[in-house]
């Protein structure tokens, strides 16, 4: 999988979508509850449940690094899996305070 | 990632959230997003490779930006005030494309070549009809998001190209999705050509905070808006908060609601940020640095910081009210020199900005360096603790004698005498010294003399900085944004010197 910036991925165990923010420095394997990403606007396949230590939940609008490769997502549709990378899991990024300018 | 999505993002989590508009009765996320769908199956049928925006601000403008987005088009607004042969102009070189025009504007820009013209009203009326039932869009992949036309002050206005992703970025790096209180809402008098007026939609509809327009700008109405609509937020360009104090002030009002003021879009005088965190306590104050280029803020004075500058004796500590505060964390910034050499702390040069939201590019003309750095033209230097003082334009700078001397310095200094209204400090040609020191003084009242405003500035700067020619006149020239017109100034003294000589 290339994960390109600005490219979109679903969850294939459950309602989450993604942008990628930023890229990975070297490819790896993104997962979602378990199980690899897909395309957004690809089926997923039937069957698939997610992994229980892999629940935590995903949070829309939540951006979520990985510290190791620099990934980093937008969370575009909540879900209930959580993302990992190699195996690691992403951390959501937390919410930095800067006053509003706009 | 497509300024679009942020829209559906927000509309999905929260459809009936109020969006845009009055608090009796707002536009929701949910129609917002349902009435861009209805405007881009509409205009994507209308042709053209642009979508021109020339109108007020109001409901349509987000909804063509965001539909615009959805069908893949630059979105290109347009000043409504140039003068008749300019505006017609810029639209010509838009071509080929759809234009939406306010109704009263239509005479305008009628009989362009390349240019179809549809009316504001029609729009709205495609927005107003059944929602969701449009033809498939077509698929695309949007790259420019917004064309906005420079002002021009040196020549044909430039197109500045904002991408998706520089615009996108600049959102989700500095605003967290939702996380505004349901009662917010931001006042925007900004008009919908200038990069503020893009930003406040996508940090509005992003982070759940209303929008309310105010079409033109006037100081009353500003007032009247903010307490009708319980406005929470707003942002404002320097020339407007003073007559804003001035409005509240002679009311005797303070405008409860409010709980955030920023500023930007030029230099604030410090005796009217002084004046206005003494009369509205209650309310936060951020300075906001940034360009067209580099989509919108770049760096930040914020609340705290304006706290800690206004309570301190230290002057190094108190001048930081006149600074735009420290670099968003997520850029970089140095101070270069004319050689492009990196300068420490302390030394003024050229302000350099890289960054995910940078841009720096022109239609046909890129001009940001291969490594990702912006110069910005604009002169300035950064203090020990990172905060950044912006002086001005870099052609603005005066050079005497080898001397660089900046305008906004000396004006600062004049400002605070008390017989001076306003004043603009610029360079006019000198044979002795390349460039001297010129001042233009509007007065309160009956003018003080040359050598009482010499001897001001002279007890407060270096020599060099006392300017040699002045002036007086009851006015000085602005543009709509409240942007003095140093150049004109200038370019009309120099005019009346030659004609002086030569008579």
């Amino acid at each position: 999988m290339e994960l390109k910036p600005g490219s979109r991925w679903k969850s294939a165990v459950c309602g989450a979508e993604f942008v990628v923010v930023r890229p990975p420095k070297q490819a790896g394997e993104l997962k979602c509850g378990g199980h690899a990403l897909l395309s957004a606007g690809t089926a997923a396949p039937e069957g698939l449940t997610i992994a229980e230590e892999l629940a935590d939940g995903i949070h829309m609008g939540k951006r979520y690094f990985d510290e190791a490769s620099g990934l980093e997502l937008l969370a575009s549709k909540p879900g209930l899996g959580s993302l990992t990378l190699d195996g690691r899991k992403l951390a959501p990024k937390e919410a930095k305070a800067l006053p509003s300018s706009d | 990632m497509q300024t679009s999505l942020l829209l559906d993002m927000a509309a999905d989590a929260f459809p009936d959230r109020a969006a845009i508009g009055p608090r009796s009765h707002p536009l929701v996320l949910g129609k917002l997003a349902a009435s861009v769908r209805a405007a881009a199956g509409f205009l994507a049928g209308q042709g053209g490779d642009t979508v021109v925006f020339l109108g007020l601000n109001g409901e349509a403008l987000p909804i063509a930006m965001f539909a615009s987005a959805l069908i893949g088009k630059p979105f290109a607004p347009i000043n409504y005030r140039l003068a008749e042969a300019d505006l017609r102009r810029l639209v010509v070189r838009t071509a080929p494309s759809v234009a939406i025009v306010d109704d009263d504007m239509l005479s305008r820009v009628a009989d362009i070549e390349g240019v179809r013209i549809v009316a504001r009203s029609a729009l709205e009326a495609v927005c107003a009809g059944p929602g969701g039932q449009t033809a498939e869009l077509p698929t695309c992949d949007p790259d420019i998001a917004v064309l906005l036309f420079t002002s021009g002050t040196t020549g044909e206005p430039k197109a500045a190209v904002l991408r998706h992703r520089h615009l996108a970025s600049y959102v989700i790096s500095t605003v967290e999705f939702m996380t505004a209180d349901e009662d917010e809402a931001a006042l925007v008098s900004v008009p919908p050509y200038h990069i503020a007026g893009i930003s406040a939609i996508l940090t509005g509809v992003y982070g759940g905070r209303r929008i309310v327009y105010l079409p033109a700008f006037t100081p009353e109405a500003w007032v009247d808006l903010a307490a009708q609509e319980a406005i929470s937020h707003a942002m404002v360009v320097p020339t407007m908060l003073g007559r804003i104090l001035d409005v509240l002030d002679g009311r005797g009002i303070k405008l409860p609601h409010l709980k955030a003021l920023s500023y930007g879009g030029g230099r604030m005088p410090q005796p009217v940020i002084e004046r206005a965190m003494a009369l509205l306590p209650h309310v936060e104050f951020v300075n906001a640095y940034g360009l067209t280029e580099t989509s919108s803020t770049i760096a930040v004075l914020g609340p705290e910081d304006h706290r800690q500058a206004m309570a301190s004796d230290d002057p190094k500590v108190r001048r930081r009210l006149g600074s735009v505060g420290r670099p968003l964390p997520t850029l970089e910034l140095e101070i270069r020199d004319a050689e492009g050499n990196s300068l420490p702390a302390g030394e003024s040069g050229e302000v350099y900005v890289r960054g995910e939201q940078v841009a720096g590019e022109y239609l046909h003309k890129k001009v940001i360096q291969d490594d990702g750095w912006f110069a910005t033209n604009d002169a300035g230097w950064l203090d020990e603790d990172g905060f950044l003082y912006v002086e001005g334009r870099l052609d603005d700078v005066i050079v005497r004698g080898g001397e660089n001397i900046s305008p906004g310095e000396i004006e600062d200094v004049l400002r605070t005498h008390p017989a001076v209204a306003d004043l603009a400090v610029f360079g006019l040609p000198d044979d002795q010294w390349g460039e001297h020191v010129a001042c233009v003084i509007v007065p309160h009242g009956i003018a003080p003399s040359v050598d009482e405003l010499a001897a001001w500035v002279k007890a407060r700067l270096r020599s060099t900085k006392t300017p040699e020619t002045w002036d007086f006149r009851a006015e000085l020239p602005y543009n709509d944004m409240g942007k003095l017109l140093r150049r004109a100034l200038k370019a009309d003294l120099i005019a009346l010197r030659q004609a002086a000589e030569a008579a």
